[in-house]
């Protein structure tokens, strides 16, 4: 072992209490860390996964330009048979058509603008969790069913029932009027006020004969088992589109870019409460660091009349940082990790979040991941922190000059 | 003779605040190779200063100081430190040691800091603690130490290093007459074996008694110098 580990390690052990304080703190601090963080992108990847499972699916194939301007006439031709195509081609993945149209919903009392939409019933179900949030009457029930569901708010907006007639009045693929009257069989509460405003839905059949759509959809959505593997799945997509076909495959990020704003802002506010933690830390770790390099003025003089730089103390006092940080960093990591794979076994679940997860099929308890970017992280950040905070005390000895510093007692 | 110590005009004023005091006023000293010399005269009168700018420790304010040929007040911070671990050695009053170094490992520091590898620092380092009377103790941390021991550990460490020069301030002031007794006749039997020159600050007289040459400060100044033997 180098010179300057050996000493560095036996003058922290000059005062093994003060010592065993401050790296308390740090164990302290990378322990809430190691587990706040994991909580925190365990947390991310739970809610992506939900939010995209009610409605956009992680991915979408799509016509060139639909999702900027969705045009009823830019469409996927004989959208049912490229489904099957891909889902042959994509494993495990849940596919299902879609239609969508924007027409004017009226109720006897009263008309909104509403987005129509048309599924395939029995598909529609692995790609969105609407189908079973039906809180009242039920979903559709086959593609050339003459019905219609549609979201709480609009229901009550249009002050619609389970079994009344909705009359939908728009404009078909061909410019020719669609126009339906079509009994209400079911309302659903999706969680998104949007959604539970200005949707709804048609079976597939229903929706392609109003819209004189033909065989055509404009979008095919895809969820795959989890988030992880989605480049893959979108590659596996992409292989099965037509060769000169002007569609597109789109991720979730560009189908929902707010979601991923709403995480990084998430992200970043996490990190302001982490910030001030670590900060009350580095104070400890400087006021020790200050403390320790004063009393020890005398030493370093004899060090400087030896002919040591004082660069070389000032790597020293480093060290010394180095040391009190990963001791400090090994027991709060552990402690950390510890806490992390007990609730990655049993679950974590936030007080409270039972209930909601109940009402919008979610799941309750979050399994922690065990990432090692998550796990290291925080104590990386602290490590970085407690080096400078001894880099002030270090460069201070630069100002020591030797005769006064042999004086000091 | 070659000259070891050139001191030439040299001078030191502290200044505090508004007061200020002339520590030492035109100094002219010449020290030749192998010298041994004891600075003695009443407290605050100089011994200190003298030794520390002669030890690149403290710059001067005025005059000149060459040491083995090289001009001491010309040089930069980092060649006063390279100057101070090739060519000095320093043994102070007390508390020299590096509490938490073992003997061993504070002899072995200095040849560290000048690079020499592992091998040769043990061998040097058994035979200067064997020279000084301290073996079996090698591993022993100063606290360990007594007073006596931590000294030569100090002379150890000061000679190790090979220096031409060594500078000692009040290196006996806290031991009985007894261990200060050995400790000068160690550090004498340094000066005879191995050449090297001693400037040693004391006001004690056994100190004087051992030197070869005695030089006396007052206010700064030298008022008398003599040879003894
Ligand atoms: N850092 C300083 N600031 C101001 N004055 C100082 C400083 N160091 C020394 N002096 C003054 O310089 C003079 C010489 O001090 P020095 O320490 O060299 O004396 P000394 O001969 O070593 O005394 P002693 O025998 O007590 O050790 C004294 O008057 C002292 O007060
Ligand atoms: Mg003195």
């Amino acid at each position: 072992m180098s010179i300057t580990l050996r000493l560095a390690w036996r003058n922290i052990w000059r005062h093994p209490r003060r010592t065993l304080l401050t790296s308390s703190a740090i164990a302290f601090a990378a322990a809430i860390l190691v587990f706040m963080v994991t909580l925190q992108r365990s947390s991310y990847d739970k809610m992506i996964d939900f939010t995209l499972r009610v409605y956009h699916g992680h991915l979408q194939v799509q016509p060139k330009g639909y999702l900027d301007k969705p045009q009823i006439r830019n469409t996927i031709p004989d959208a049912r048979a490229l489904a099957s195509h891909i889902r042959r081609l994509s494993g495990s993945a849940s596919l299902s058509v879609r239609a969508m149209g924007f027409a004017l919903a009226s109720s006897k009392e009263r008309s909104y603008g509403v987005q129509v939409l048309g599924v395939e019933t029995e598909n529609e179900s692995h790609v969105s969790t609407i189908p079973g949030l039906v809180r009242k009457g039920r979903f559709l029930s086959s593609d050339d069913a003459q019905e219609a569901i549609i979201g709480y708010l609009l229901a009550r907006n249009l002050k619609l029932n389970v079994g009344e007639e909705l009359t939908l009045l728009g404009t078909g693929r061909d410019g020719s009027v669609a126009a339906t009257v079509v009994p209400v069989v079911g309302i659903f509460e999706s969680g998104s006020a949007d959604l539970d405003r200005q949707l709804v839905q048609l079976p597939l059949g229903a929706f392609q004969d109003v819209f004189s759509m033909g065989n055509h959809g404009h979008t095919i959505v895809v969820v795959g088992e989890s988030l992880e593997h989605l480049e893959e799945l979108q590659r596996a997509v992409r292989s099965g589109l037509p060769p000169e076909s002007s569609l597109v495959v789109l991720n979730w990020e560009a189908l929902l870019p707010g979601l991923k704003q709403a995480i990084q802002m998430d992200w970043v506010s996490g990190w302001f409460l982490y910030a001030s933690l670590i900060i009350i830390v580095s104070f400890s770790i400087l006021n020790t660091f200050l403390m320790s390099v004063l009393e020890r003025t005398r030493e370093f003089g004899i060090m400087l009349a030896l002919g040591a730089r004082p660069g070389r103390i000032g790597v020293l006092v480093i060290v010394e940082a180095v040391w009190l940080a990963l001791l400090g960093l090994a027991v709060g990591v552990v402690i950390g990790t510890a806490t992390v794979i007990y609730f990655h076994i049993y679950g974590f679940s936030y007080p409270g979040m039972e209930e909601l997860a109940a009402h919008y099929n979610m799941p309750a308890v979050i399994h922690l991941a065990l990432s090692p970017l998550s796990l290291t992280l925080g104590p990386a950040v602290i490590l970085l922190v407690t080096c400078a905070a001894a880099l002030y005390p270090a460069l201070r000895i630069r100002l020591l000059k030797p005769a006064d510093a042999m004086k000091a007692v | 003779m070659e000259q070891n110590v050139i001191c030439r005009g040299l001078s030191k004023t502290y200044q505090q605040d508004a007061i200020i005091v002339q520590a030492l006023s035109g100094i002219d000293l010449d020290v030749p190779k192998g010298d041994f010399v004891c600075l003695s005269g009443p407290s605050g009168s100089g011994k200190t200063t003298l030794l520390n700018l002669v030890g690149g420790l403290d710059a001067p304010t005025g005059g000149e100081i060459t040491v083995a040929g090289q001009r001491v007040d010309l040089m930069s911070q980092a060649q006063l430190a390279t100057m101070r671990l090739m060519h000095l050695g320093f043994v102070f009053q007390a508390y020299n040691l590096i509490p938490v170094l073992t003997a061993r490992e504070n002899v072995e520091f200095v040849m560290q800091l000048q690079g020499m590898d592992r091998k040769e620092r043990r061998a040097r380092a058994r035979a200067i603690l064997e020279d000084v009377g301290l073996e079996g103790l090698e591993n022993r941390r100063p606290a360990q130490l007594s007073g006596g021991q931590q000294q030569r550990v100090a002379v150890a460490r000061a000679m190790v290093s090979g220096p031409s020069l060594v500078l000692a301030d009040e290196p006996t002031a806290n031991l009985d007459s007894r261990n200060g007794e050995m400790l000068l006749e160690l550090m004498r039997k340094m000066n005879e074996g191995r050449g090297v020159t001693f400037i040693i600050a004391t006001h004690e007289q056994l100190v004087m008694d051992h030197a070869r040459r005695l030089i006396r400060l007052h206010d700064g100044r030298i008022v008398s110098d003599e040879l003894q033997r």
